[in-house]
């Protein structure tokens, strides 16, 4: 293999750059200013984007054939051999680019936006934590999408699931309007836990599939997959429903997705970057990446699709129903994932990379957007509060992220509306932007298939384009609803400027796989066996479109997301909302629009059937079994009145009066004070030893002249 | 001149050089016995490291050791025989290792008594080590029986208000169970004629296969409740949360592992045909252990007893892995020993940390101490992790190798018992991160915590060595599978040589 002039053994550097970057703030970040902090961490992350790129352009010159980086000795025993091996692939070299790339935007937006976080939770020093925590992030997500085996992706896996714990628990001694509070920390610890139940069905997974394909390496696993489906058919489908439930948790789909709601409590720059754009991609990756696991058990992909479609629906009418401009948007995060579930079940596993990385620019244009009004209307606050406003006094809790105290915002926020505008019409999916494309060929993909999936989808889509209009209705336009609204502030430009850059890749994302030319279908190509080359009867009864268009299907979804805005313009544009109104779809939906903005009391449902059972259990076992039943009654009544007896049998002839002691019963002893221990040791024990001697010598005995 | 220049009699009685001192100080000068004790602790580490370069971790045999004719009457053939291979190396390494640690936690913690304290916490590593290094049966069973002294000791007087019930209860508790044992020793003893550990491998095969089972649970019995295995675990939250900080680090840390290491040593390839029959059942146990303990543990409003019931928990994953009876299984076990004692062990060094600044464990008295102690919960968190088995951290690497063997294990027949402990990877998250929460997360709201002191010097020169390996083996635990892989593949060949016998 020709490799001179190539980048490939750099490979490792895209963990250990953002690990290096990690150790200097947490050795020297003490001592060093917040600029200089700030500067490291995105630092780091760029350069690994650098060496991503690298890789890139190694692939394309060198054929775009996968190469495989040996680099450690990790666990082997026996026939277990686990190295840590780095895959540079197609595949694995988009992921990268996309971690490392938004990532690295995030950093330096997170250099303004803590800046001003740290100071209204009053709390300056953890300024270098968070950057600890956002690099030592970028290099768990490398690891994940660059392993060569599914342990190692697994590592990264669990790695990232702690990093978001850490994260979303960042403020974790208040709830998200900086009171005093469990709140954010019980967010975390919900996050890691749902997480932890699919990371639970990922290892059942590894397990079957070690003891059946020999190996967790991902070539030696692909290469055997036909033999074994053959030999064993039920072994694939049991594999892939086990990840399936690792998916649900990583990338939130019902009915694990429950976590990512409320992980909205950690900083934006957190929503933006692990929760909207590259960590909840992970189980989408790990779908793609096992394509030719799934591509042999049709029934599992209509599972995954279908889980996908539903989870895409259901969560889009939660959204409907938020008041909370970030809560909008995780219920917004959670359905597009769907779509891109529901994209890689169907085997379209092209469309479902393309949303992934369309949805990485827009979702985190929007996140961090939001985080850029957030602080705006903090400022307001602020603003307000310096200036002994008369409404001070008798202000309840200010909630900045409430849409109902917004309104007019585009006056004093501009910069930040038009990129909120660009954000929100490449998620609708209005032509040209990039989620137009990406959404139209999942959508494609889905009427060429199962059309169950492809009404749902559809139907979400609508309800998508509709939640954004109204939330740009409720935010930009009409009147302030508060104070703080009218005198919010627009951000600097070390928030603006990231922000710009992902909105322009917002406009153009399309271009990566515009249909026909279906660029990113031919990169990915070499590492994904399309369906549309191999032929429909080898890969299952799916056709993929290979990047097509379908004039029918897009203005079906074009004419369905204009029809949205429209109705969202005549809900919330027309006559804005006032302060204190109803919101109007309740007063349209009733019922039904509760249910929405309640989240179908999914976490109450889940609290009173799951938690609150397993709390109960939990006691009954502690409290009634292992201690009044079991450490109690049967050990102190039952065993010790035995061993009274036991003792007393072995020593009688010996030392009456201090088995004596004991006999008196472990309650007595239990109250004597340590004096009385002093005298009692010595004895007691000299006697144990001379009832055990005596134990043993009896038994000797009767061995020996039996 | 040999027995006493014998590195492995140098690692065994080396402590008592340090009794002898510490005997002839006066009671009063606590410092100078403080640091004698330490240094003599530290010297056994020294030696036990040289013993690690004596040893040739190619040779599953027994290395190092002695065998000299001891007690010869009445046609008894009992030896002073010891020998050290890769089941007990990594052991004997955790004992010398753990020692002065706990000796170092005990800086402020043991005010009274320093000079009984230390000659008893000595006398206890003499014990322990014997017990890792006797290769016969009765010169084990006598160093078993002589930890219970030093160890009933320590608790009943250094130990919490219920010290001397806890003290009690343990001795009694384990006493129970050996005297089943001995009476395995002497059958042994007398009807194969030896007393010597590869003697009685060597003649296994002769026993008859129901007097095996009978032997196995003799043996089983003392070391189940020294494990120790559910449901016989009922004395280990007393003696855990009464004992001393420094007594719980050795009792979890190295106590618990002579339950699981009798099982490799002599349950196994003693009575492998009786092995592969109760591996099923075994594992049972193991897995309602792991299952159990976990529920109980989140249950607890004392931070002590929860870490005690985690180690029902963690120690079902060890017997789980052991009764596997595969090369994965066993070394995945083996590693889980030395992981739960560097892990748990920190866990207790951590709550003695905060138990002596604040005079309570429950953990409803903290709320937010990562505001005040940051480095304090950072330690925390990554040993935490490491006990919630997360990658990169010791404990990962072996759980992950216990649940792949017992998966695939043909001696205990079904993908179910592997598949049901997984579970316990779900609920040690949900009892450590509620225990990580309750203390170091939510509001800082307790007028007595805001003026905490962060860890001193002292405290975090005991935790830093316990987290280097806890990353070293959660990152690169091949030097430690390469110590016991000869050993574990001998005695795997064992037992499939049983295997066919029996089918």
């Amino acid at each position: 293999m020709e490799n001179s002039g190539l980048f490939f053994n750099l490979v490792p550097l895209i963990v250990f750059l953002p690990t290096v970057g990690l150790l200097i703030n947490i050795i020297f970040g003490g001592r060093m200013s917040e600029k200089a902090i700030g500067t490291v961490a995105s630092a780091a992350s760029g350069l690994a984007f650098i060496v991503s790129l690298l890789l890139g352009y190694s692939l394309l010159a060198s054929g775009s054939e996968a190469h495989v980086v040996p680099f450690a000795e990790w666990i082997k025993i026996g026939n277990l051999d686990i190295p840590w091996n780095f895959r540079v692939d197609t595949l694995s070299v988009t992921m990268m680019l996309v971690v490392s790339g938004v990532g690295t935007l995030i950093h330096i937006y997170a250099i303004g936006y803590m800046h001003e976080d740290v100071r209204f939770k009053d709390d300056v020093k953890r300024y270098g934590r968070f950057f600890v925590f956002l690099n030592l992030f970028i290099a768990m997500m490398m690891i994940l999408v660059s392993g060569d085996s599914y342990l190692m992706l697994f590592v990264g896996w669990e790695g990232v699931g702690l990093c978001s714990f850490l994260l979303i628990g960042f403020w974790f001694e208040m709830d998200t309007l900086a009171r005093p509070s469990w709140a954010n920390s019980n967010a975390a610890k919900k996050a890691f836990i749902a997480n932890r139940v699919g990371d639970f069905g990922f290892l059942l997974a590894a397990f079957t599939m070690f003891w059946y394909f020999g190996s967790l390496q991902f070539s030696e696993v692909f290469l055997k997959a036909e033999e074994v489906a053959a030999s064993q058919p039920g072994v694939i489908m049991v594999i892939t429903l086990f990840m399936l439930i690792g998916v649900t948790g990583k990338s939130a789909q019902i009915p694990l997705y429950v976590w990512l709601p409320d992980a909205m409590a950690g900083p934006t720059p957190v929503s933006a970057l692990i929760h909207a754009a590259t960590m909840v991609t992970a189980g989408v990756y790990l779908v793609t990446r096992s394509w030719a696991l799934f591509s042999l058990v049709p029934d599992a992909q209509y599972v995954v699709a279908l889980v996908g479609a539903i989870t895409a629906l259901f969560a889009a009418t939660i959204a409907v129903g938020q008041y909370d401009i970030k809560k909008v948007l995780a219920y917004s995060t959670i359905s597009q994932l769907g779509f891109m579930v529901a994209a890689v079940g169907m085997g379209a596993y092209v469309a479902g990379m393309f949303h992934l990385i369309a949805h990485a620019f827009f979702k985190a244009l929007l996140f961090l957007s939001a985080g850029s009004i957030i602080l705006g209307m903090e400022r307001g606050h602020h603003h307000l509060a310096n200036h002994g406003h008369a409404d001070e006094h008798h202000e309840e809790v200010f909630d900045p992220g409430d849409m109902r105290n917004m309104g007019g915002l585009r006056k004093q926020m501009p910069v930040t509306f038009w990129l909120y505008m660009i954000g929100s019409l490449a998620l609708a999916g209005i032509f040209p932007f990039a989620g137009f494309w990406s959404k139209d060929e999942i959508l494609l993909d889905a009427a060429k298939n199962y059309s169950v999936v492809y009404v749902l989808l559809t139907i979400a889509a609508f309800l998508t384009a509709f939640y954004m209009g109204r939330q740009i209705w409720m935010v930009f336009f009409g009147k302030s609803r508060h104070a703080a609204a009218e005198h919010a502030q627009e951000s600097p430009k070390v928030i603006t400027v990231p922000l710009m850059v992902l909105a322009g890749a917002s406009i153009l994302g399309g271009a990566l796989n515009l249909p026909y030319l279906h660029s990113l279908g031919q990169w990915l190509e070499h590492t994904i066996e399309l369906a549309a080359e191999h032929g429909e009867e080898i890969r299952g009864y799916l056709s993929i479109s290979w990047g097509g268009l379908n004039p029918v299907v897009a203005l079906v979804s074009t004419l369905l997301a204009l029809l949205a805005i429209g109705l969202s313009w005549l809900l919330y544009g027309r006559k804005p909302l006032q302060v204190g109104q109803i919101d109007p779809l309740k007063k349209m939906l009733g019922p039904l629009y509760t249910a929405f903005e309640k989240k179908y009391w999914v976490d109450e449902i889940y609290g009173a059937l799951i938690i609150n059972r397993y709390v109960d259990l939990a006691r009954f076992l502690a409290e009634k079994v292992d201690w009044n039943f079991w450490h109690d009654w049967l050990h102190d009544s039952v065993i010790a009145r035995f061993f009274r007896w036991f003792t007393k049998f072995l020593a009688n002839p010996i030392d009456l009066g201090i088995i004596d002691a004991i006999s008196n019963g472990l309650a007595t002893l239990t109250k004597r004070s340590s004096t009385a221990l002093r005298q009692l040791q010595n004895g007691f024990v000299r006697s144990y030893a001379l009832s055990v001697l005596l134990g043993a010598v009896l038994i000797l005995g009767y061995l020996l002249f039996k | 001149m040999d027995f006493l220049t014998n590195p492995l009699n140098l690692v065994i009685f080396f402590p008592l050089l340090g009794v002898l001192a510490l005997l002839l100080m006066p009671s009063g000068k606590k410092d100078l016995l403080r640091w004698t004790a330490f240094l003599a602790s530290l010297l056994t580490f020294g030696i036990s490291i040289w013993v690690l370069t004596l040893f040739k971790s190619t040779d599953a045999n027994l290395q190092l050791g002695l065998n000299i004719p001891w007690i010869q009457v009445a046609g008894w053939n009992i030896n002073y025989a010891t020998g050290v291979d890769g089941l007990s190396i990594l052991l004997v390494l955790l004992t010398a290792f753990l020692s002065p640690i706990s000796i170092l936690s005990t800086w402020t913690a043991v005010e009274e008594r320093v000079k009984d304290f230390m000659i008893f916490f000595l006398l206890l590593e003499v014990g322990m080590m014997g017990v890792f290094l006797a290769q016969d049966l009765f010169l084990f069973y006598i160093f078993w029986e002589f930890t219970l002294v030093p160890m009933y000791f320590l608790i009943g007087i250094w130990g919490g208000p219920q010290r001397i019930y806890a003290a009690v209860k343990f001795f009694l508790y384990t006493m129970a169970g050996s005297i089943l044992m001995l009476i395995a020793v002497l059958w042994l003893g007398i009807n194969q004629n030896s007393f010597s550990v590869p003697d009685l491998i060597a003649r296994s095969g002769s026993i008859p296969a129901d007097i095996q089972m009978w032997l196995f649970l003799a043996f089983a019995a003392a070391f189940a409740i020294k494990v120790p295995m559910w449901p016989l675990h009922s004395w280990l939250p007393d003696a855990h949360v009464q004992a001393p900080t420094a007594g719980s680090v050795i009792l979890a840390g190295v106590l618990l592992k002579m339950g699981t290491y009798g099982f490799l040593r002599f349950n196994l390839p003693l009575f492998p045909q009786a092995a592969i029959k109760a591996a099923p059942w075994m594992a049972g146990l193991a897995v309602i252990g792991i299952i159990y303990g976990a529920l109980v543990s989140y249950s607890q409003k004392d931070v002590k007893k929860l870490v005690a019931y985690s180690s029902v928990s963690h120690l079902g994953f060890v017997m789980l892995g052991l009764f596997a009876l595969n090369p994965m299984g066993i070394q995945g076990g083996i590693l889980q020993m030395i992981n739960h004692g560097l892990s748990t062990g920190a866990l207790f060094l951590l709550v003695g940390m905060i138990y002596e600044r604040r005079h309570t464990r429950e953990m409803d008295a903290f709320g937010g101490l990562w505001k005040v102690m940051p480095v304090y919960a950072t330690l925390m968190l990554i040993v935490s992790l490491s006990s919630m088995g997360l990658p990169g951290l010791n404990g990962f690497v072996g759980e992950f190798t216990i649940l792949l063997g017992a998966f695939g294990s043909q001696a205990i027949g079904s993908p179910w018992f592997a598949g049901v402990a997984a579970v316990g990877v779900i609920l040690a998250a949900i009892y450590i991160l509620y225990m990580f929460q309750k203390m170091f997360l939510g509001p800082l709201d307790k007028e007595e915590n805001k003026k905490l002191k962060d860890l001193n010097w002292r405290e975090i020169a005991t935790l830093v060595p316990l987290l280097v390996f806890i990353f070293w083996i959660g990152l690169y635990p091949k030097p430690f599978f390469a110590l016991m892989a000869p050993a574990v593949d001998n005695l795997v060949k064992i037992i499939q040589t049983a295997s066919l016998a029996l089918h």
